[in-house]
Parts: C-alpha cells; structure tokens; sequence
C-alpha cells in the first residue's frame, strides 16, 4: 500500500482550513451522532475531537458491534464454548466481552477451544482442517461483515462440510436509526453516517429515513479530513436549516452499494426481529440463516441452554448506545469499569464509546 | 470482573501486566532493585554496578522474517541490560523442547543464538536443557538471563527523566509485531516487512561516549512505545509530549495495522530504542545515532514537560491532541 495515498486525508492545512469552516458555521450549538463505532475511535485517535468548536457535540450511536449485541447472545457464544468437541472461531473484539458469569477469555483459560480468526474463512479453514472438531464462527456484525460470512455459509454448502456452523447474531443500521428517533430522550441534529456498512448498502438506503426524520445525514470516511469534510457539512445543513442526505465518502460509497454483497446476504439471511443491548427489540433489523442453511445455523442445531442473563447493575451502556448519556454520566466508568475489568461491553471492544473515552481521555475534551 | 484465573493478557506486557506485577510480584518479592520495575536489575557487587536481566521467548511462530526465536532470545536480553546502560557480559541459555521437535530446526535456532552471540558481544556461559513430552510445551521456549557491568558516570533509570528532556526515537515502530502477527495468522499481507529483531548495546555504547548523561533509555517490547512512555512518565512523575508525524513508520507496516485497526504505538519492536536526553545534547546523540546502521531513522519524536505528571499526550498529524494511555490487554483486530 502507498502511504502517500492517505497523506493528502491527513493533510494538516486541510484539516485546519475545515476546522475554522465548522468553526464559523457552529453560531448555535448542535448535537451529531456519528454512529459507527470505527468512527468514534478515528474521531478521538486522529484528534479531530480535540479541534472541535465547544458548541459542537458529538454523540456516539448504536454503531459498535459488539456493543449492540444483546447479553442472551453473548451468554450463548460462552455455553456454546463449553461443549465437547467444540472449537468457537470469533473475531478478536468478542473474546474480552463480559457475559453474565464469564467471558471467551475466561472459558478459553479452563480449557475451551476459542480461536481469533481475522475471516470467517479462516473458521472454514480450521473446520476442513479438523472434522472432528464442530467449527461455530460467531457471526457478529452489520452488512459490512455479514456477506463474508454468507460467503463462507455458502462454500461450506458447496464443500459438503457438515462441521461448520455460524451463530448469526447479525444486524442491520438502517432500523437502528428509525428506533432511535423514537426513543424519548434522544436528540440529535444531525447523522455521521457509517462509511463501510455504506459501502454495501449504498447511499439509496438511507433516503427513506431521511425523508421520514428530516434529518441532516452525511455518510463519513475515515481519516481526518474525510471526517472533518462531513462534519463541516453536516454544520453547513444544520446553519442553513436545510436537510439532506450527502455522500462525503465517494470514493468508496455509491448510490447502489455494492450489489454482489446486497445478493450474497439475500440469498443465506432472512431479516428478521432482534434484541439489541440497549435498543431493545427492534422489527427487521436481524439477519438469521434462512431455512435452506439450516444445517449450518448453531442456533438450530445446538440445543444450549442459556441461564437467566443480566446485565451488571448500574452499566449505562443502553443510554451511551443511544447518545442519551456519555460515559463520564455513568456511575461504574474509570471506577468498577475498565478496559482492565469490563463491566459492559462499550468498554471492552476496542471500539466501543466507553473504551474509546477511557483510552483517550473524552471527558477532559 | 475481576478474573480468578490467568488469562493471555496477564503477560501482554499492558497494564494488566503491570498491574499483575506491581500489585502481586513486587510486594512478594519486595526489594529496592525490584521496585524500580526497570527492563533489568542494577546490583552492586564488592564496589561494582552490575545490571541483571532475565526473560523468556514463547514467539509464534519460532521462525519469521528478520530472525526466529534463537537471536530473538540474545538479542532481547542484551537490549534489557544495554537499557540499563550496562556492556552486556555474559548470557544464560535454558531451553524447553517438546519432544519431537526436528533437531534441524534446533541447529538452526543454536546456529542464530551463537551469531547473535558474537555480534553482541556477549558469551553464553551457562544453560539447561528441558525436554517436556508432546503437547506440554509449544515447540521451544527459551529463557535467556544475562549479566553486564554499568559504567560508573553512567546513570539510567525512568524515574531520572527531566522537564525539557528530549525524547529521541531509534528507528521505524512496529515492524517485529506486524511481522509477527502477519506469519501468525496467516493474513497474506504481500510485504517486505521483516522483523527488527538486533542487538542495541553497541549502539547504546555510542550514545553514552557522546553524552554520558542520558537520563532514560527503553527498548520498547511488548506494550509498545505507548506502554514503556506511560511508564516512565510514572516512574519519573513527568508529563510527556509526543508528536504522531515525527513518529518514523514504514508505510507498508502502517497500513498493516490500518486495515486491522492496530495502533503502532502498542506494537512490539525487537530493535528499538528511546533515549530522553538533556536538550543540549540532543543534537550529538542524534547525529551520532544517525551514522549507526541500528539508528540510520533516529528521529526527536517528543520531550519531557512539566504539564500533566504521570501522563503521555501526543499530537496529531493534523495538530489535534490527545492522551496516550498504556495498553489494557493485547490489542484485538477489530470486527470492521
């Protein structure tokens, strides 16, 4: 990769002529969202945060995926780990994450079977390599993950393989941003909109929701000046009153998204209703193997049985997730929760809005 | 969720680590040259400082680009004692095999020990051999303990780091980590990107003829460069000011850890060093790093400062700020 590829995205000159455009755009105060959790940590690891007017907060949304993900699933993925001949294949981000009792981790250190994989591939790989062994890839994620693991769901139909199982607690964004809306309690001016989940489903996705809320929506990229480029947008719109939705990320979003990907989870998921941490349940916004790859759904075949779960007294992480608090407002944050001993999940995955605020010192910004 | 078992990140070298360390080994242990919590001890025997140093390779997997286990176990324990500013002396080596593993292999692992060895400087005097069966131990592990005597105007320690000290960093961050985790897992990154893995102390004794007074030298292992500044800011009760583009990086190794969501700055390196020199120094030492093969990319990377003790801020590329803590547990690629 050519570094020089990122520098004129971190182009200081640029980055400052941005700062003083929101500067001067931001006469009131105003409240955004960025609801992607890999834009919450580019936000305070690039510094962006640091430059911001005072009259601009930023809120961070149901945009982590480990986050969202509701302890029942979580408490599962463990009862899963403990079972005789089981190997779990998880991405790094799930293996810290507190369920009621446990933690990957901590099941792994009495002896289960837990593997990071960096690809659902990987988990595929591991299955074919020991047939033995049953092989479940815990598939957590939005639309940006989820094709990649309809992909593997696929090859392992085509390979016969009769080891490989996902447990798909998949989510969609898009009726994440409806719930919110009507969340009492929640307000915010405008949308930092995610660029990878957009990179698949395609700027068309979001019109409905902006028409409906008449909100300001700018899809965002990842460096600094991409980020910066939509928050001055954003403050654009929200100064001029106007409302409408911007793709500040064209160099890897279109207006269709990416069509094989959108084939590839039509064809192994059906949308169905879930339980998001913090949201609630919510109406088609999951994604659950379809009935034709039943034999590769663990929820179906593994018949585990989850104890009652909870959620750790007084963990905000319901009201963070939806931007009706922050994590200093939380009773448990640097005090009982730390990225050394979660309590909830927005502090363990790296990049949940807790942690992000710990590792960089969010409330001194 | 306090744990009651030991997890991975008890040794990821964070501040689950330290935590483990400070709060467990330290009070048990208890003693002055412990507590210093430095990369070695500084003993005195009859009238002479002497630096002692011990650690243990686990790598995986034993055989990377840039080296394997065998000078990965020298060099890690020359660089602890050359930390210490000690010339390195004499070495221990204990090796744990498990049964079945290729003699081959083995040759070549002792091969790499004994030419990390000689372009150290240093003998291996001493050492154990451990055959667990199969399944009790991962391939090979190797403890190295070393021994190396400190000059006497030579002083270095985290808690002599100084307001207006300035931070000079060796060469480009995180190449062993990247390298490592790239033969680890497998991810097929098409780079040239080989492990840093080298011997400091020669180095070391280059720095020190032309300043002496150095206050603070590190090699920054497991943890990485944010990890081993933390510490020193707390040793020393100082604040420390870095700055993100003055921080030499490959660019194949940057956008490694960009695609997976790594910050370089919790990154191992295997053949790096900081060094917190007086101001008026500063130049000399890094001229004289510069000539040097080890410190060809030594570059000012930060200085100490009186603002906020005990705490590490860095500015940014585009010239924001913000505060870089310890690493909590090993860092985990993130979901997207």
């Amino acid at each position: 990769m050519d570094s020089k590829f990122f520098t004129s995205y971190r182009d200081p000159t640029l980055a400052q002529a941005l700062v003083r455009g929101i500067e001067s755009a931001c006469q009131r105060e105003f409240r955004i969202m960025e609801v992607c959790g890999t834009h919450t940590v580019s936000l305070f690891r690039s510094g962006v945060r640091s430059l911001l007017p005072a009259s601009l907060s930023l809120v961070s949304g149901p945009g982590c995926p480990v986050c969202v993900t509701d302890q029942r699933d979580i408490d599962g993925f463990i009862a899963l780990s403990r079972q005789e001949r089981t190997t779990i294949a998880t991405f790094g981000d799930l293996m810290r994450v507190p369920g009621t009792k446990s933690s990957l981790a901590e099941e792994r250190a009495r002896g289960a079977d837990v593997r990071m994989v960096y690809s659902p591939l990987d988990a595929l790989k591991i299955a074919r390599d020991s047939s033995h062994q049953r092989v479940i890839f815990l598939g957590v994620g939005f639309e940006t993950t989820a094709p990649a693991i309809a992909a593997a769901i696929m090859a392992a139909q085509q390979e016969k393989l009769t080891n490989f199982f996902v447990y798909s607690a998949h989510k969609l964004v898009s009726p994440a941003l409806e719930k919110l809306m009507a969340i009492s309690g929640v307000h915010i001016d405008g949308f930092l909109l995610p660029g990878h989940v957009s990179v698949i489903i395609g700027t068309n996705a979001y019109e409905p929701f902006v028409e409906k809320f008449k909100v300001p929506s700018v899809i965002a990229g990842f460096e600094p000046v991409d980020l910066l480029e939509a928050i001055h947008r954003l403050v654009i719109q929200l100064k001029q009153g106007e409302v409408r939705l911007e793709n500040a990320y064209p160099r890897a979003v279109t207006d269709d998204g990416n069509p094989a990907a959108q084939k590839l989870l039509d064809d192994v998921f059906d949308v169905q209703d879930t339980e998001w941490r913090g949201l609630g349940s919510m109406p088609k916004s999951g994604l659950k193997i379809k009935d034709a790859f039943q034999q590769f759904d663990a929820e179906k075949v593994f018949s585990i049985e989850v104890p009652k779960t909870s959620v750790a007294s007084g963990c905000c992480c319901g009201e963070i997730l939806t931007g009706r608090k922050i994590p200093a407002d939380c009773m448990l944050y640097r005090k009982s929760c730390t990225p050394t001993h979660p309590v909830g999940p927005c502090m363990v995955s790296s990049e949940g809005t807790c942690a992000a605020f710990y590792r960089y010192g969010g409330e001194m910004q | 969720m306090k744990s009651d078992t030991i997890l991975l990140d008890h040794g990821s070298g964070g501040k689950i680590s330290h935590d483990f360390v400070t709060e467990t080994l330290v009070p048990l242990f208890d003693n002055p040259m412990l507590s210093q919590l430095h990369d070695g001890a500084t003993v005195t025997v009859n009238g002479t400082r002497l630096a002692f140093s011990t650690d243990s390779f686990v790598v995986d997997p034993i055989f990377f680009p840039g080296g394997n286990i065998g000078d990965l176990a020298v060099n890690g324990t020359v660089n602890d004692l050359a930390m210490c500013g000690a010339i390195p002396r004499y070495l221990s080596a204990g090796l744990i095999i498990e049964e079945g593993f290729p003699m081959a292999s083995l040759r070549q692992i002792l091969t790499s020990m004994k030419v990390a060895a000689k372009t150290a400087g240093v003998h291996i005097v001493t050492g154990d051999t451990k055959v667990v069966p199969r399944g009790a131990a991962d391939k090979i592990f190797i403890n190295t303990a070393g021994i190396g005597e400190v000059p006497k105007d030579v002083t270095i320690s985290g808690d002599r780091a100084r307001p207006e000290d300035c931070i000079i960093l060796s060469g480009t961050l995180a190449d062993h980590g990247m390298t490592v985790l790239n033969q680890r897992e497998n991810l097929a990154f098409e780079s040239q990107v080989a492990s840093d893995t080298a011997a400091l102390n020669h180095l070391v004794a280059k720095m020190l003829a032309v300043c002496p007074d150095i206050h603070v030298l590190r090699d920054p292992t497991r943890g990485g460069l944010a990890t081993a500044l933390n510490e020193v800011a707390m040793a020393a009760g100082v604040g420390i000011e870095i700055q993100e583009g003055a921080i030499p990086i490959k660019s194949d190794v940057a956008g490694m850890c960009g695609l997976l969501g790594i910050d370089p700055l919790y990154v191992a390196n295997e053949g790096k060093l900081f060094a917190m020199v007086p101001a008026a120094s500063v130049e000399a030492v890094l001229d004289c790093m510069r000539k040097d093969p080890l410190g060809k990319a030594a570059a000012i990377i930060g200085a100490v400062v009186t603002d906020h003790p005990a705490s590490v801020y860095m500015k940014t590329e585009i010239g924001g700020t913000r505060i870089v803590q310890m690493l909590a547990g090993d860092q985990l690629p993130r979901i997207c």
